[in-house]
C-alpha cells in the first residue's frame, strides 16, 4: 500500500504563492548584492531574530522531518535526546564560548578560522572535506525531496529535480546568502505552523498523552521492554539492552551529547554560517541561544508524530502507515501518511508546501555553505587571490551554478546506486567525528600547533574507520555497516556502535593534537593569536545591555528549562 | 536594512489565513470529516491570520520609526 495525496485547486494555489514568496524574496535582494561580501556573507548585517530562526531551520531538511518522525516511531520518547542531551548544551556552549573567536576573529568562514588559528594545511584539509560533504548531502536531500513527490502525487521524478533545483538556484543566486536566511525563515514558519495542526490532530485521535502512553506500552512487552519504554527518555538508560535505541547512558551522553553533537552544532559551517552574519558581536552570540528555544519544543512537531503513529499503526492493525519494500511499516512515511489521513484540502496544501520547503531549504543551507568555502576557502586562497569583491561575487555565482549542478548529480547516484551514498555517509561520519577536539584545543589552549592540529585531525579520522572495520551493530553483517576487518567490538544497535565510534576517533585526535603539540614549535605568536584563542582574548562585555540580551544569563535560562524538560519525560 | 522580513511573513500568512479560512467556511461540511469532525480549515486559517496580521502590523510600523 503507497500514502498518496490527491491536492486541489486550493492546495496547488497555496504551493503557488509560497513560491511566489521565495522567489520574489530572491527578487528584492538582488540590488543588495553589490559584492562578494554582501553575496557569501550578508555584509554582516542581519538582525538576532532572523540568523537565530535561520540557525535553526538550515538544519531542518529532510533529516529532521523525515527523519526524526522515523525514530519517534521505532525508539519513541528516547529521540528526545537528540535535542534535550544533543543539540541544545552544544548551541549555549557555541554562543557563549566559541562565538567570540568566530565572529571576533573576522573569519568569514569556519575553515578560514583554522587558517588563521593553525596554519594552512588544516584550513585545506577542513574546506576541502567540507565542500565535497555539502555538496552531497544537498544532493540527497534533492533526491528524497524527488523521491518523496514521485510516491506522494505521482509527479515525475526529475522533472521535480530539475524544479526543485532551479528554484533554489534562482533565490540563492540573485540574493545569495541573505536570500538563503530569509527564506529560512519563512521555511521556520511554515514548519510550525504547517505541522502544529498535524499534532493535535495526532494527539486527539489516539485520545491523549495519558492514553497515548498506554497504547505505547503493549509495544513494548511485544518487544521485551519494560512497558514505559516508549514513553520514558532516561528511566531505562541503565543498559543497552533495556531500551530500544540499544544504548547506555554513558555512550549517549558522551557520544551524542558530548562529541557528535558539540561536533556539528559548533564546527559545522552550514549552521555557524548563519551566526556569522549577525549584525554584531552581541547578535551573533544571541543566534544560538534564540535558536535553542524553539528547538527545545521541536520533539512535540516531529517525534510525537512517529509515537502517534506507531500506536496507531499496533491499534489498527497494521493499516496507518503505508508498507516499505522488505514488507515492515515504512516509518519515513510517518508525516506524509499524517497529512494524507487527517488534513482536508486547503490545510493539506500547506502542509504539502511545508514538507517541499524543508527539503528545499536544507539543500539552499548546503549550496549557500558551499559558495563560501569554495569561493574564500579554495578559488581565493589557492586559484586567485587579490582579485576586487565583484570577481568574487562573480565566482560565488559561479559557485552557485556549479554546486547545484553537482547535488543534481549526486542525486543521479543516489538514484542509480544507493550503496555508493551510504558508503558516503559513512566516510563523512570518519571526517566529522574527531573535529570537535581540534576546535575545542585550538580555541582553549594556546600551545596546539598546526601540525598537532592536522595530523590529530587525520588520525581521529582514520581512528574512525579502524574501529569501524573492528565492530558490528549484533543485527547486521560483516561488511559496509562495519567489521571488514574484524569483527572485534560487537554493539548492540548500529546507533550504539555510531556512538562510540565518534568517542574514539575524538580521544584519539585529542590525545594526539595534545602531544604532536607538545612535540612541535609554536609558529604563532601570542599576539597573532589574540582574538583566536581564550585565554588571549578579551572578555566580550555585555554589562550595558538588558539582562535578556545577556548571552550568558539566556543560556543558563535555556539550560534550566532543558532540565525540567529532561525531568519531565525522565 | 531597508527589507524588513516581516511584512512578508505577514503578508505571506495573512493570505494563507484568509484562503484556508475562506475554503472552511464555504468548502462545505464533509471537509471536516477528515479533520476528525473539526473546521481545522477554518480554525486554523483565523489562528493564520491573526498571526500574518500581528506580523504585518509590527513590520510596517517598525517601518515607519526607523
Amino acid at each position: 500500500m503507497q500514502t498518496t495525496i490527491q491536492l486541489t485547486a486550493v492546495d496547488y494555489s497555496i504551493l503557488i504563492i509560497y513560491f511566489v514568496f521565495v522567489l520574489g524574496i530572491g527578487f528584492a535582494l538582488k540590488r543588495r548584492m553589490k559584492g562578494g561580501a554582501a553575496f557569501l556573507t550578508s555584509g554582516r548585517s542581519i538582525p538576532a531574530w532572523v540568523t537565530g530562526l535561520a540557525f535553526l531551520s538550515a538544519n531542518l531538511g529532510a533529516q529532521e522531518v523525515i527523519g526524526m518522525a522515523a525514530s519517534g516511531a521505532k525508539y519513541g520518547i528516547m529521540t528526545s535526546h537528540f535535542y534535550w542531551v544533543g543539540a541544545i548544551p552544544a548551541m549555549v556552549f557555541l554562543a557563549i564560548f566559541m562565538m567570540p573567536f568566530y565572529y571576533g576573529s573576522k573569519a568569514r568562514s569556519v575553515p578560514e578560522y583554522l587558517k588563521l588559528r593553525f596554519d594552512e594545511k588544516t584550513r585545506g584539509l577542513n574546506a576541502i572535506s567540507f565542500a565535497v560533504m555539502t555538496v552531497f548531502s544537498s544532493g540527497i536531500s534533492l533526491h528524497a525531496l524527488a523521491k518523496l513527490l514521485e510516491t506522494l502525487v505521482h509527479w515525475n521524478y526529475w522533472t521535480c529535480i530539475w524544479a526543485s533545483a532551479f528554484v533554489v538556484l534562482v533565490y540563492i543566486f540573485l540574493g545569495g546568502l541573505t536570500s538563503a536566511i530569509y527564506n529560512e525563515v519563512l521555511q521556520f514558519f511554515m514548519i510550525v505552523l504547517g505541522f502544529a495542526p498535524l499534532v493535535f490532530l495526532g494527539l486527539k485521535d489516539v485520545g491523549g498523552w495519558s492514553a497515548l502512553k498506554e497504547k505505547l506500552a503493549p509495544i513494548a512487552t511485544e518487544q521485551h521492554f519494560a512497558p514505559g519504554a516508549w514513553t520514558h527518555s532516561w528511566l531505562y538508560m541503565g543498559s543497552a539492552l533495556e531500551n530500544p535505541m540499544g544504548i547506555g547512558w554513558f555512550g549517549m551522553v558522551v557520544g551524542l551529547g558530548f562529541v557528535l553533537s558539540f561536533g556539528y552544532w559548533c564546527t559545522d559551517f552550514l549552521v555557524v554560517q548563519r551566526a556569522m552574519a549577525a549584525n554584531s558581536m552581541s547578535a551573533a552570540r544571541r543566534t544560538p541561544l534564540i535558536a535553542s528555544v524553539p528547538k527545545m519544543f521541536f520533539p512535540a512537531l516531529v517525534i510525537l508524530p512517529g509515537m502517534i503513529a506507531i500506536a496507531m499503526q499496533h491499534e489498527s492493525g497494521g493499516t496507518f502507515l503505508p508498507t516499505a519494500a522488505d514488507g515492515s511499516p515504512d516509518y519515513n512515511m510517518t508525516i506524509p501518511a499524517m497529512l494524507a489521513r487527517y488534513f482536508p484540502t486547503g490545510l493539506l496544501g500547506l502542509g504539502f508546501t511545508t514538507l517541499m520547503a524543508s527539503f528545499m531549504s536544507g539543500m539552499a543551507g548546503n549550496v549557500t555553505a558551499f559558495n563560501t568555502v569554495w569561493t574564500y576557502d579554495i578559488y581565493q586562497s589557492y586559484i586567485a587571490s587579490n582579485r576586487s569583491d565583484a570577481h568574487y561575487l562573480w565566482m560565488g555565482r559561479c559557485a552557485t551554478v556549479f554546486g547545484i549542478l553537482v547535488s543534481i548529480g549526486a542525486a543521479f547516484v543516489a538514484s542509480k546506486f544507493n550503496n555508493i551514498m551510504d558508503m558516503l555517509q559513512l566516510v563523512f561520519g570518519f571526517v566529522n567525528a574527531p573535529l570537535f577536539a581540534t576546535f575545542l584545543l585550538g580555541m582553549f589552549w594556546k600551545r596546539s600547533t598546526g601540525h598537532g592540529a592536522f595530523f590529530g585531525l587525520l588520525s581521529g579520522t582514520v581512528g574512525a574507520c579502524l574501529f569501524h572495520g573492528l565492530s558490528l551493530a549484533q543485527t547486521n553483517v560483516p561488511g559496509i555497516k562495519g567489521a571488514w576487518i574484524a569483527p572485534k567490538f560487537i554493539f548492540h544497535s548500529e546507533m550504539g556502535q555510531n556512538f562510540w565510534m565518534a568517542i574514539v576517533a575524538w580521544t584519539v585526535c585529542f590525545t594526539l593534537t595534545i602531544v604532536i603539540s607538545l612535540l612541535t614549535k609554536r609558529t604563532k605568536s601570542d599576539e597573532e593569536l589574540a582574538g583566536l584563542v581564550y585565554s588571549l582574548t578579551p572578555k566580550p562585555k555585555s554589562e550595558d545591555e538588558p539582562w535578556y540580551q545577556r548571552p550568558v544569563t539566556l543560556g543558563l535560562i535555556v539550560l534550566c528549562i532543558t532540565i525540567v524538560l529532561n525531568l519531565v519525560f525522565a | 536594512m531597508n527589507f524588513d522580513l516581516r511584512i512578508p511573513v505577514g503578508l505571506m500568512f495573512t493570505i494563507f489565513g484568509l484562503i484556508l479560512a475562506g475554503v472552511g467556511l464555504f468548502g462545505g461540511a464533509e471537509l471536516a470529516q477528515k479533520s476528525l469532525g473539526i473546521n481545522m480549515n477554518l480554525w486554523w486559517g483565523l489562528v493564520q491570520f491573526v498571526f500574518g496580521a500581528l506580523m504585518l502590523f509590527f513590520g510596517l510600523r517598525g517601518k515607519r520609526t526607523p
